[in-house]
């Protein structure tokens, strides 16, 4: 898993690479823009395929559900807690 | 919000030809994903690559903005993992893998899918979701109770793009720098703090 992992990061990086060589080009960005969303569309129809032949996902999509809402109200919370710390410390009086 | 529901309408057209089997088994078990993830990195490197706003905001920015995104980073990897209690079948580290994800539902819940789960990766992908719908919903909420920044943060990564419009109008235009600023930090970051996580679990 690891080595599948750092083969992600290095492609990325790769790609940051290309991109600032590419740099300002409207039309090459605006492609790689419509590439990207192709991309993340046929992402998304693969992982619900994927879920589709899943039972044990589809026997649980109730419960899935409810532990998506749970974690991210409590990614929520914690955020909003953690920004108004950094606001009434860092930001209010310059405001 | 429109985005999000393209997205989410080719997971569920997905699903539908998932559970009729209405496809060919062989591309039912082959495992093509793994290189569609390749072929989004590439384009997600080259997109932040070219995206010379992204660059000059990076160098325009003092040091005290940095910590709006830090504070999206500890405020949702400390929440879900408090709130992973309530759940008996989520471990902290797989909530926190969750909670990484800061809002971006198509990466993470890839990244999960590859590396986890797919059970996991489906519950980051409705939970990032989540997160945005929500961010776009009660925003002019959130920062009357928890101040200006409370957009940005509840936003996470999309305060860079979908959530931004609803973040500069209740907050104010000065805090747009901050909202993108904060919305690339962060999409730069899920895809090496997701993995990590992963990896400890």
């Amino acid at each position: 898993m690891l080595t599948d992992i750092l083969i992600v990061l290095a492609i990325m990086v790769l790609g940051i690479g290309i991109g600032l060589l590419i740099g300002n080009k409207p039309k090459i960005i605006k492609i790689v823009g419509t590439l990207t969303s192709f991309s993340i569309f046929l992402l998304l129809f693969l992982l619900g395929i994927g879920v589709g032949t899943n039972n044990k996902i589809i026997n649980n999509l109730h419960s899935i559900g409810i532990q998506a809402l749970v974690l991210s109200t409590g990614a929520i919370l914690g955020s909003l807690i953690c920004a108004w710390l950094t606001y009434k410390f860092f930001f209010k009086t310059k405001a | 919000m429109k985005g999000s529901f393209i997205i989410l309408g080719f997971f569920i057209l997905g699903l539908i030809l998932g559970l009729t089997r209405f496809l060919p088994s062989s591309l039912l078990e082959g495992d093509f994903s793994i290189y569609a993830l390749y072929l989004l990195m590439l384009l997600v490197g080259i997109g932040i690559g070219t995206d010379r706003n992204a660059w000059k905001v990076v160098r325009e920015v003092n040091i005290k903005i940095v910590l709006v995104p830090l504070s999206v980073i500890v405020g949702s990897l400390l929440g879900v993992s408090a709130f992973s209690a309530l759940l008996s079948n989520i471990s902290i580290g797989e909530a926190m893998a969750v909670g990484a994800g800061f809002g971006y539902y198509s990466l993470s819940s890839v990244m999960i899918t590859e590396f986890h789960s797919e059970t996991l990766g489906v519950i980051a992908l409705l939970s990032n979701i989540i997160r945005e719908i929500v961010t776009l919903l009660a925003t002019p909420l959130f920062v009357k109770y928890f101040g200006k920044l409370a957009g940005i943060a509840a936003g996470g990564a999309t305060a860079m793009d979908t959530t931004m419009p609803i973040i500069v109008r209740y907050s104010g235009k000065e805090y747009a720098i901050i909202a993108v600023f904060s919305g690339i930090v962060l999409t730069v970051l899920v895809p090496i703090i997701v993995p990590v996580i992963l990896e400890f679990l």
